[in-house]
């Protein structure tokens, strides 16, 4: 086997398996950073050695068994290092003795938990979520995030020494606490769909998509994490080729998107809404995430339809602005107004300028509204296009201004 | 893995308070002893004198400094502390919840690192 094919079947282990003997790893040791050094010595060995052994049968495992190896190395030399005489206790104790490495568990979900635990500070749990679950580089998260390498590194390092000093536990909370800590996790997941690197066209839309598909499928039953797992799919299947011109929503033409991830977010969103719990007691409100995909769905819907309904929108943005009344939400809900009654209605439900004027799509709204209703726009124009902080919005903003 | 509640609240003498709510207050701090010492996590647990009374020392080039008042002169002051014994950060947050001042004051969560065992320094585990 050449070393390209042994490093292509490196690679592959570590994209489908990073995340997996990661969490494993760090679930057993409570130490992320730790585990992390192992699971990369484990890959390096692994370059050296399949070259001339070939790709073992169950690489996973293969990976598992050194990294493990290394971690006890390292247990073993703390011990030695070790005076005081109630370390020799924990030192005994192996925490990796009872995994089977050809029983690979998954422990990505304890490892998403940890992430968002309300102790990490917010701004670092997307960013510890595409290292340890994705196994992204630290300067490539800091490029997207926009912040210097080094601080990023630092923030990441320092995520990792409180999860391991302040002992956050490594397990899927209970029923009972998951309203409470569910929420942390999907906005992380949903920051992460918010991103986009900067410095080339690539999107992280790919990579929040593949988070909430997993946490949805890992928890099952939670109607809102299958509601992100339909939204962030949606909003994938109309990203198009990305780069080009900025067109909005309503005049890109629907043949574009990819009918495969529609019909998966819609499937998703299927999963999120039971048709009615046992003994015909109705399921819950739906939350803010299944209200944006199902938003999203209707869009897409245009697909098939060949038009946008636009009273259904304005439905459901009405249920989201009631759940979840952010000021995104409530510019949104006034441009459905807009729509679907006329835009002097839309211009009277957009939020108040107070709130708005130091928000993009505030000023975006109006300049569309303004110019819907015939009135003079191109003030509220180059405002959204001052605050855009994309190029390609920008410049068709300055355009419509004229 | 032992963590030591850090309770900090306004501090209100008993005439502002009133009676009624110091009785409710005590109360409070009896049934919180009671959960902890019940679920056998306690190791100890302290309830300090206000701030008006304690005094702060300092020894600079030799020479001590001794200063009526608390080391940092703020609104909220440290009022007691609660040392616990619990297997993780999830289990000592849910006993800190639990805490009279949760719901007036703050309550800091903080990991211990050594404590003494018969005079030994010995780490936390």
């Amino acid at each position: 086997m050449t070393t390209e094919e042994v490093r292509g079947a490196a690679e592959r282990a570590a994209r489908t398996s990073y995340g997996r003997l990661l969490a494993l790893l760090a679930a057993s040791s409570g130490d992320v950073a730790l585990a992390e050094d192992a699971l990369s010595g484990a890959f390096e060995q692994a370059l050296r050695r399949w070259p001339h052994d070939g790709v073992p049968d169950n690489p996973e495992g293969w990976l598992l068994t050194v990294a493990r190896n290394r971690l006890r190395d390292v247990w073993k030399s703390a011990a030695a290092r070790a005076s005081a005489p109630l370390d020799a206790d924990s030192a005994r104790h192996d925490p990796l003795a009872e995994h089977d490495p050809l029983a690979i568990g998954d422990k990505r979900l304890e490892l998403l938990f940890v992430c968002a635990h309300p102790a990490i500070d917010p701004a670092v749990r997307t960013p510890l979520m595409l290292q340890t679950v994705l196994g992204f580089e630290a300067a490539e998260i800091a490029r997207a995030f926009a912040v210097a390498p080094s601080a990023m590194a630092q923030r990441l390092v320092r995520a990792k020494r409180r999860i391991r000093d302040a002992r956050i536990p490594f397990i899927v909370p209970p029923r009972t606490a998951m309203a409470e800590r569910l929420p942390p996790v999907l906005e992380a997941i949903y920051a992460c769909a918010a991103l986009s690197w900067r410095g080339d066209a690539e999107s992280l839309a790919g990579e929040a998509q593949y988070l909430a598909v997993t946490l949805a499928g890992l928890l099952e039953t939670e109607a809102e994490a299958w509601g992100l797992a339909a939204l962030s799919t949606l909003t994938l299947a109309r990203r198009g080729a990305g780069g080009g011109p900025f067109v909005p929503l309503d005049e890109q033409d629907p043949s574009s998107w990819d009918a495969d991830l529609i019909a998966e977010g819609e499937a998703y969103l299927r999963r999120a809404q039971p048709a009615g719990a046992p003994g015909g007691v109705p399921a819950g409100a739906p939350g803010r995430f299944q209200l944006e995909a199902a938003i999203q769905a209707v869009h897409c819907d245009r697909r098939r339809t060949g038009a946008t309904d636009w009273p259904a929108l304005r439905m459901l943005y009405a249920a989201l602005v009631a759940v979840s009344p952010t000021l995104g939400a409530r510019v949104a809900a006034a441009a459905v107004i807009g729509r679907a009654d006329g835009a002097e209605a839309g211009l009277d439900a957009l939020p108040p300028e107070a709130d708005g004027e130091s928000f993009q799509p505030w000023w975006a709204a109006r300049a569309e509204l303004l110019s819907a209703a015939g009135r003079d726009a191109s003030t509220a124009y180059r405002r959204a296009a001052e605050l855009a902080d994309d190029d390609a919005v920008a410049s068709f903003l300055r355009a419509r201004a004229g | 893995m032992r963590y030591t509640l850090l309770l900090h609240y306004e501090e209100m003498d008993a005439e502002t308070l009133g009676g009624e709510a110091l009785a409710e207050g005590q109360a409070a701090f009896a049934s919180y002893a009671a959960t902890l010492q019940a679920a056998g996590v306690l190791v100890g647990a302290e309830v300090l004198q206000p701030s008006a009374v304690t005094t702060t020392v300092r020894v600079r080039d030799g020479a001590l400094q001794v200063q009526d008042g608390p080391f940092a002169d703020t609104k909220e002051q440290l009022g007691g502390t609660v040392v616990i014994d619990v297997p993780d950060l999830d289990a000592a947050i849910g006993f800190a919840r639990q805490a009279p001042p949760a719901s007036w004051g703050t309550v800091e969560v903080r990991p211990g690192a050594v404590h003494t065992v018969e005079g030994v320094w010995t780490p936390n585990a």
